[in-house]
């Protein structure tokens, strides 16, 4: 095979990876550490670009991954403050801090993690199929540099593509996204603007962002991260592009927009299978995310270290079937939690604005000491007593 | 079928995500549906932030509509 720029060394890997966002270069990583043969394909000429996300991480997350470090951070975050419908501002007592990322950077650095590990990247390498053999994942089909369509034979596939994800869907895995699930998202990257630069403001309501919030994240001291997302099912009405334009004309009026992006959000439950003969999905691909918040960095990082592993000794092993503990593995560390948090994420989006201001004046009520987040639940939970069965079904 | 606006697209795959059938072909800068799989169910139209995406059914699939 011919070598040269943006060429796959071999045309046998023993883990093919797809996507080279952080739960693929994560996946790479643990399982180049391991040994293993491994090859990441980003469709993208460059990794880590566009940013699509606003770039919020807790420390506490991050540090199982990676030291922070001053040239990928933005700001750190140590408050957070909700916005009610009618403007009643809260102010929960958190716990930890956060940072604001600068994801592009930061992606780059994963990305060279992974490759200190041993993994190889390629980029401009848009896999457009698998091979598949007795309804076994034996690799894939790379269209590369918007030219040459090539074939890579590996052992594991692992699907790291993000929430456009159609790997598993080519194996028979179902990732479809239901519309009332996927966050469809705009953001703008604000300067010119005053910003508390230790503090994330989420703005709730229909007018602001049906069925999802809108956020500002600060990047320094008049520049932050303007975006939200609304559940698919709303922009039957009025797209995500509309609601954010109305927001930033209202309140930023004068800002000057750095940059604008589209994205899309799967505030789901992991889907059911994401393990097949040969392939394994992480991240966004697996809906990895915290259908609450909609972050998907840490835990799709957290989905990728364990796929990565677990793929690692696999090939060590010489025992392909060993990835199916993966399912597991992942169920055990988040993905119930995460099915907890997807309940709870439907019964917060009952609420109308009327209700909303209700809570919001409740809380306002309670000094910042005991507004812990779990006070914080337990007033919207008082506020409407028929959602106290709901609740209970959680825990139950 | 759904008609993509031109250059409007940010390739964000947010449509992708949603689409039952698996018919929307996304690359860096490049996005296609194709049509023969298609069944015109305009989720993809709406789940874009940024409305490229229309649905205009067309005289055949009306006709198998009915
Ligand atoms: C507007 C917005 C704001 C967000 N804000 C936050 C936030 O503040 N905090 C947070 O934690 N999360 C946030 N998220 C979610 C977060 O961005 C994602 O969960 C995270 O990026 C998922 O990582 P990933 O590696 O699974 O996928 P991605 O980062 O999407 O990476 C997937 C990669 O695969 C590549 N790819 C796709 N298809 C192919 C193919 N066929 N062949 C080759 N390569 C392919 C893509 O080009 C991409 O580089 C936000 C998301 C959006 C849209
Ligand atoms: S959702 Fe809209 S902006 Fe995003 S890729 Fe699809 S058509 Fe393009
Ligand atoms: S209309 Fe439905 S089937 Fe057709 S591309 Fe859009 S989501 Fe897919």
């Amino acid at each position: 095979m011919a070598f040269g720029k943006n060429f796959p060394k071999f045309d046998y890997y023993d883990i093919v990876v797809v996507g080279a966002g952080p739960a693929g270069t994560t996946a790479a990583r643990f399982a180049a550490m391991s040994g293993a043969r491994v090859l990441v394909l980003e469709k993208d000429r460059d990794v880590g670009y566009p940013v699509r996300c606003g770039e919020a991480v807790s420390h506490e997350g991050l540090v199982q991954f990676i030291e922070p470090n001053p040239k990928w951070i933005a700001s750190t975050v140590r408050y957070f403050k909700l916005v009610a419908p009618d403007g009643t501002v809260i102010k929960p007592n958190i716990e930890g801090f956060g940072y604001i990322l600068e994801r592009r950077i930061f992606d780059y650095e994963l990305a060279k993690l992974a490759t200190y590990c041993g993994a190889e990247i390629v980029t401009k390498a848009y896999v457009n199929g698998l091979i598949m053999n007795d309804g076994k994942v034996e690799g894939v089909k790379v269209l590369l540099n918007n030219s040459e369509q090539i074939e890579i034979r590996a052992k594991i596939v692992i699907g790291a593509d993000g929430v456009e994800s159609r790997v598993g869907r080519w194996a028979g895995l179902n990732t479809t996204c239901k519309l009332q699930d996927m966050e469809s998202a705009v953001q703008m990257t604000l300067t010119n603007i005053n910003v508390e630069p230790d503090t994330c403001y989420f703005y709730f309501g229909e007018k602001v962002a049906p069925g999802g919030y809108l956020w500002v994240f600060p990047k320094g001291e008049n520049t932050a991260n303007v975006g939200l997302g609304i559940a698919g099912i709303y922009g039957r009405q009025k797209h995500a592009l509309s609601y954010l334009e109305e927001f930033i004309e209202k309140n930023f009026p004068n800002a000057s927009i750095l940059t604008v992006i589209a994205g899309g959000v799967p505030c789901a439950k992991t889907a059911d299978k994401i393990v097949t003969h040969g392939l394994m999905l992480v991240g966004d691909a697996a809906h990895q995310v915290n259908p609450v918040s909609g972050g998907g960095i840490i835990s799709g990082m957290i989905g990728g270290k364990i796929a990565g592993q677990i793929a690692g000794e696999a090939i060590k092993k010489n025992d392909l079937n060993l990835i199916f503990n993966y399912e597991n593995e992942w169920r055990k560390t988040l993905g119930q939690r995460h099915e907890r948090y997807y309940k709870i994420k439907q019964f917060i989006y009952k609420f109308s604005d009327e209700k909303l201001n209700e809570i919001a004046r409740e809380l306002s009520k309670i000094p910042y000491e005991n507004l812990t987040l779990k006070n914080l639940f337990l007033t919207a939970v008082k506020a409407q007593p028929s959602l106290i069965v709901e609740v209970l079904k959680l825990f139950i | 079928m759904v008609i993509i606006k031109d250059g409007k697209c940010d390739f964000c795959g947010c449509c992708v995500g949603v689409c039952p059938e698996n018919c929307i072909e996304l690359y860096e800068a490049e996005i296609k549906i194709i049509d023969e799989i298609c069944t015109d169910c305009g989720k993809c139209v709406w789940a874009c932030p940024f409305e490229v995406l229309e649905l205009r059914i067309t005289k055949n699939k009306k006709d198998e509509l009915i």
